[in-house]
């Protein structure tokens, strides 16, 4: 069995204006392909965020066990949630997703990224300049970690706890590929989310982390010997579901 | 892209909103505007005193991006006539494609959103070699990452905030281009910092000749 690339599951996008990959999102019947997917009880943490960003909290099935609340509470107007300007409610793309989902996912994304550069070092696989970029790399997404830990407290939502995780980590061609997809993955998962956050300060501080993000990628691109810009001039963003696709695959059961 | 003919920009309609808001940052703009012509800063004054309190919209964000491709595009452009290494052209030439392509897009929303979009001021810039083209070239693309990511949240439209992002991530790519470039380090910060208009103006005000 092989797994689609990240380039093969983003490559059906359109390229421009991005848009398209909001309706896989609102599908309720992809939605419970994820269910099937994803379906063991001991997965619960990462898989929560996940289904409660790609559900909403909606008309399915769910349990309401999620970590990141309700349908349609918008987690800025508690009064313990501090960030007080809100952009203009929009009902299309950021219909049935909270800022706290997001963060949640985008959480999420930064644990198995960290513990992806922190197996990367452990593996000796790296030394000299490359293994100071690695580090680099992995004490970014610690600090992103940390920042959205702490903004999903601030909001009042829960912390998912950090997934299993197991990458396959052989060669130094093979990490830096696989590095590339990661963080070129992580870019398009801040991208894709970046028109649904109803914060003005949660979504200052998605761009902020989003262009770091590209940095990295464009990085392990170089590294890797591939075009840093490998979509031309306008990034392509990818959906929830589309990374959860991708990054299924290193998440230990 | 397919954004293959980028239209000529039209003449470009002054509109200076919000004139008492903003009379600091008229001031020194208008001052400016004394000096190099009051056209060249059209677009850099209406959008600072936007961003102090009077929204001009979706359309005056756009023409200050386009203001940025523009001097982007005409950056690249000018640095190829300059005797450069390989790689250096290379990149010059694939980075000032990628900025035509935003100044494109970028007349599209204008036109979409029933703005007009600026016209292209004539610029100068302070290169003479290889070395004086990367080091301006770092500046441009990390004030052009700061500047996306500070205007992008004052951005209504889904649509457009989407393709910001869009671009600016691009934006981000090149300043690691560049930095790669250079043998610098590609991720100096966790966090890009945001800019708001005023200090953009200021930063890219020296190299707009007219």
């Amino acid at each position: 069995m092989h797994d689609p690339s990240l380039e093969q599951v983003t490559k059906s996008l359109p390229r421009y204006p991005a848009g398209a990959m909001e309706e896989l999102d609102r599908d309720p019947s992809s939605r419970k392909r994820f269910l099937s997917m994803v379906g063991g009880a001991g997965t619960a943490t990462v898989f929560a965020t996940f289904l409660a960003a790609c559900g909403g909290g909606s008309d399915d099935d769910d349990e309401g066990s999620t970590a990141g609340g309700d349908s349609g509470t918008d987690p800025t107007a508690s009064p313990a949630g501090g960030a007080t300007a809100t952009r203009e409610p929009n009902p299309d793309p950021k219909e049935g997703t909270t800022d706290l989902e997001i963060l949640g996912y985008a959480l999420s994304l930064e644990q198995l990224e960290a513990a992806f550069y922190a197996d990367v070092i452990e593996s000796d696989l790296f030394t000299g300049a490359d293994l100071g970029t690695i580090k680099q790399f992995g004490e970014d997404e610690q600090v992103h970690l940390e920042l959205l830990e702490a903004t999903i407290k601030k909001l009042g939502g829960e912390v998912p706890v950090a997934p299993k995780t197991k990458f396959p980590l052989t060669s130094q061609a093979g990490v830096l590929k696989l590095a590339s997809e990661l963080e070129n993955g992580g870019a398009a998962a801040y991208l894709g989310q970046a028109n649904r956050i109803r914060s003005k300060e949660v979504l200052a501080a998605a761009l902020s982390i989003h262009t770091v993000e590209a940095r990295h990628a464009a990085t392990l691109n170089s590294l890797a010997g591939l075009p840093p810009e490998p979509q031309g001039a306008f990034a392509v963003p990818a959906s929830m579901e589309q990374i959860l696709t991708f990054v299924q695959r290193f998440i230990v059961p | 892209m397919t954004y293959a003919n980028p239209r000529v920009p039209e003449s470009n309609a002054i509109e200076i909103h919000g004139f008492t808001r903003g009379a600091f940052i008229l001031r020194s703009a208008l001052a400016v505007g004394a000096v190099y012509g009051t056209g060249a800063v059209g677009t850099f004054v209406g959008q600072a005193v936007a961003q102090d309190g009077e929204s001009g919209g979706d359309a005056e964000i756009l023409n200050f991006a386009l203001s940025l491709e523009y001097l982007e595009a005409d950056f690249y452009r000018q640095a190829l006539e300059l005797d450069l290494s390989a790689e250096a052209a290379a990149l010059a030439t694939r980075l000032g494609a990628h900025e035509r392509d935003h100044i494109a897009a970028l007349i599209d929303f204008i036109d979409v959103v029933g703005g007009t979009p600026t016209k292209e001021p004539t610029f100068s810039f302070p290169i003479t070699d290889e070395a004086s083209f990367l080091e301006l070239a770092q500046t441009l693309e990390e004030t052009g990452v700061s500047a996306y990511n500070g205007a992008a949240p004052s951005i209504e439209s889904p649509e457009i905030l989407a393709a910001a992002g869009q671009i600016v991530q691009i934006e981000a790519r090149h300043a690691t281009d560049i930095r790669v470039a250079l043998g610098q380090p590609t991720s100096p910060k966790p966090f890009d910092e945001s800019l708001e208009m005023a200090p953009v103006l200021e930063a890219v005000q020296p190299f707009i000749k007219a």
